[in-house]
């Protein structure tokens, strides 16, 4: 296909363009280990003495762990150790962490309650998996089980179960600013009330599992020097080395990380969780600890790709000119972030799909439930609104009475198209790919379609009527280009900063946003009016206060972010509802009526319970100190978290 | 723990091991024998990652027990090839890109080698058949089958 360009501009200088492996058949480089079963897989790393680690594991989706009583467990012939929450130093990590990007919100080992079926409580070392197996059975947890809730858009409504204290509204916060992801591109509302139809449909996708055929595992053992060994499968060898120096509170050069091969991952190898588990029994035992789950476990606690549910109205015109697209969507990131958080802006990123719509509307929720975590696989942020897209599209072509091809071909973004990101399209292929699927499928389309191309047609002056975000060379964004550095204080009336467009010589002013970009104060950080008894409050949330600065200590040098604004008492309810109608509603009718920096009185931490019961002496959870060895990723003012070095454009 | 002595052959040489009551083939093989080819996926007899020969016929090494296979042969993918000399299924494996990340390879190979053994000229149905106790969770199914085709071919030829 001569009419697509490659992004030769981007590797001209890195490789000759003498590609002929297309059609060839080759010989993969590792391959004469796997047929001569000789590939060293973790699991094939034998070590003498090797004891075996099995997780005591919640029966329930959400409750309160009363006791652990593990007496029964520690006399039983072979077994070596019984660990609890107590026994991890530093019990609170997030994945992403590492990267400056989300609040820690999950233990390796639930200390206070568990959030979903499932999760670790405890876990035996002995001397045979079998032994450790038993005695596993003889560990008795007293739960006090709790409501649940397992759909994301019901735990977005006001009574619903708080299921993770650091994120008490269920739904993780964006830019600190916001309840969701937000996306804004031209004004949706206008375009749907001058089309000619409007169409519009829910979809959504289940849980899928990765389910390699080798589960998830690693041996640790400890080495000379004071240093930890730990064969892994993991996917993310360096990931997992930084949490599990983060979680045990040890430097990372004691660790001694060795992967590379995996049997099979597709993503669902990335969760850095084995690894710190069997770094612990090691040290805590002394001895060569493998930790590895059986199919069971693999299938029931291993993260799968989330749940998403989504809702797509567009606006159409009578040719077929899609005109307007708005976006709602639930992602159900289970009991804990993980990688979802991040999902969701790779996802939104993406919309509205590979087609050019002049206004573009998103509402996004990272919604959190009692449902096993969910995290990376295979495009994960991107598969399920893709489909939701698609279908959406021979909806759209049903509607308008119009081959859905030549649909696609029509609305189809063409290189120099303004995408709803702000960002040029550039290499865009769509309508090519178009024209060869329906050729292979002796689907016949019009001379006026086969006629079309991705090169000609894009970048007029409609289709880049709202200018392109502006980055300078290290992709910052608007006014901090050239050395201005522009305050993102949330302003007092109510709206947030919208980028004015005024710094640069190229730059016209960018059209109005939507009205409902305000800062959503009353709905990040802390739930309004909880129509949750207040016991059900566990200390873990004592991280979480609504009044304390959730961000990391190592980004208090020179911070752009300043305090969260109080909201005024007796605001009244936000002016413009929010965009699309069909959101839910803000957490609580009540707003106003209870300051929101006054904690529920049971939720002191440490404070007793009215319930006669023992918890666990688990060390309070601490904000992670920047002072680790481990501690990556630096945050200038101004700078995304997500970027380092030059963006290459 | 009650240790029983087991003797058995592997891959041509003798094997005696005192293994615990109860123990599977597949611990056994792999920490008793040292013979890590055989791969535990399921441990519950639904992946076949761990199937081995046992007198030629396939067996789920995760599902045997290893006190019954006292005096009985044991073929292994440790024990395919012939020294340096790749048995012809491993070379079709390789050239049908028939495995990805490995680990359900030596069972399939496995599984494959019994039904050449019984049957040296099958068709894609009967590969197909002989391979469904295998899951594969990378490549897909087909260049596996065509590998085991190629295969069958080339060891008629040669015979």
């Amino acid at each position: 296909m001569t009419s697509i360009e490659f992004r030769k501009d981007l590797f001209a200088d890195e490789r000759d363009d003498t590609l002929k492996e297309i059609g060839q058949p080759t010989i993969r480089q590792d391959i004469l280990g796997h047929v001569t079963g000789r590939t060293p897989y973790y699991d094939d790393h034998l070590f003498d003495g090797l004891l075996h680690m099995r997780a005591v594991r919640s029966p329930h989706h959400h409750a309160r762990i009363r006791s652990i009583d593990t007496r029964e467990a520690e006399r039983m012939p072979g077994v070596r150790r019984v660990a609890t929450a107590r026994d991890v130093p530093n019990n609170l990590n997030t994945l992403l962490s590492l990267i400056n990007f989300g609040k820690d919100d999950e233990p390796l080992c639930a200390h206070d309650k568990v959030r979903y079926k499932g999760e670790t409580v405890a876990w035996v070392i002995a001397d045979t998996e079998r032994l450790a197996r038993e005695a596993v059975a003889q560990v008795r947890v007293d739960y006090e089980v709790l409501p649940h809730v397992l759909d994301p858009e019901e735990a977005l409504k006001p009574g619903a179960p708080v299921v993770n204290e650091v994120y008490p509204n269920n739904s993780f916060d964006y830019h600190e600013r916001y309840d969701h992801q937000k996306l804004r591109f031209g004004d949706v509302n206008a375009a749907f009330a001058r089309a000619d139809h409007i169409v519009e449909a829910e979809y959504q996708m289940s849980p899928i599992e990765q389910a390699p055929i080798e589960t998830c595992g690693a041996i640790a053992a400890p080495e000379q020097n004071d240093r930890y060994v730990c064969y892994t499968n993991t996917q993310a060898l360096f990931f997992s080395l930084g949490t599990t120096a983060k979680l045990l509170d040890i430097p990372s050069s004691r660790l001694h990380f060795i992967g590379g091969t995996a049997g099979g991952g597709f993503g669902g190898k990335v969760d850095s969780i084995v690894e710190p588990t069997a770094v612990l029994g090691a040290i805590l035992t002394g001895r060569p600890v493998r930790f590895a789950w059986d199919r069971e476990e693999e299938m029931q606690v291993g993260a799968p790709r989330g749940a998403e549910r989504w809702r797509l109205k567009d606006g159409v015109m009578a040719d077929g000119r899609i005109v307007a697209r708005e976006f709602t969507g639930f992602f159900d990131s289970g009991a804990y972030t993980r990688l979802s958080s991040y999902a969701i802006v790779k996802g939104t990123g993406h919309l509205p799909g590979p087609y050019f719509i002049p206004n573009v509307a998103a509402n996004v929720y990272c919604c959190v439930t009692n449902r096993t975590p969910a995290t990376a696989m295979r495009g994960f942020g991107i598969t399920a609104v893709d489909f939701a897209i698609e279908c959406q599209m021979d909806r759209v072509a049903e509607a308008v009475g119009m081959d859905p091809i030549e649909l696609r071909i029509l609305n189809a973004y063409r290189d120099g198209d303004m995408k709803a990101h702000r960002r040029k399209a550039k290499n865009t292929a769509l309508i090519e790919c178009c024209q060869v699927a329906a050729g292979k499928a002796q689907w016949p389309l019009s001379g006026e379609a086969m006629a079309q191309s991705s090169l000609t047609g894009g970048g007029t002056p409609e289709r880049v009527a709202i200018p392109e975000t502006v980055t300078d060379d290290e992709g910052r964004i608007g006014e901090r280009r050239a050395g201005r550095t522009a305050s993102t204080a949330p302003s007092r009336n109510g709206r947030g900063r919208v980028p004015s467009g005024q710094h640069g010589a190229t730059i016209v002013a960018a059209p109005p946003q939507n009205p409902d970009m305000q800062i959503e104060a009353d709905r990040i950080g802390h739930r309004m009016g909880s129509e949750t008894p207040p016991s059900a409050m566990g200390p873990a949330s004592g991280a979480a206060q609504p009044s304390a600065p959730y961000r990391p200590a190592s980004q208090t040098g020179g911070s752009i972010v300043p305090p969260r604004p109080t909201p005024p008492p007796a605001a009244p309810p936000p002016a413009a509802p929010s965009v699309p109608p069909s959101a839910p509603p803000p957490a609580s009718p009540s707003y106003g009526t209870q300051p929101p920096s006054a904690p529920p009185p049971a939720a002191t931490p440490g404070a007793p319970h009215d319930a006669p019961y023992q918890r666990p002496a688990a060390p309070e959870p601490e904000p992670y100190r920047p002072d680790k060895p481990f501690s990556r990723g630096t945050r200038r003012p101004g700078s995304s978290p997500f970027l380092s070095g030059t963006r290459r454009r | 723990m009650a240790k029983t002595p087991v003797r058995f052959t592997l891959n041509d040489a003798e094997a005696a091991l005192f293994v615990d009551e109860g123990a599977n083939l597949i611990d056994v093989l792999r920490r008793g024998a040292g013979d890590l080819s055989p791969k535990q996926g399921c441990a519950q007899g639904t992946c076949g990652a761990c199937t081995v020969l046992i007198d030629g016929q396939p067996h789920l090494a995760c599902l045997t027990l290893a006190e019954t296979v006292e005096g009985r042969r044991i073929d292994t993918t440790g024990g395919l090839a012939g020294g340096p000399q790749l048995h012809p299924l491993q070379t079709a494996f390789m050239e049908e890109f028939a495995a990805q990340c490995g680990f359900c390879t030596s069972g399939m190979l496995m599984a494959a080698k019994a039904l050449l053994d019984r049957q040296p000229s099958p068709s894609r149905d009967e590969v197909a058949e002989a391979i469904s106790g295998n899951l594969c969770r990378c490549t897909g199914y087909e260049p596996i089958i065509d590998a085991v085709m190629r295969a069958s071919q080339r060891m008629r030829g040669a015979a």
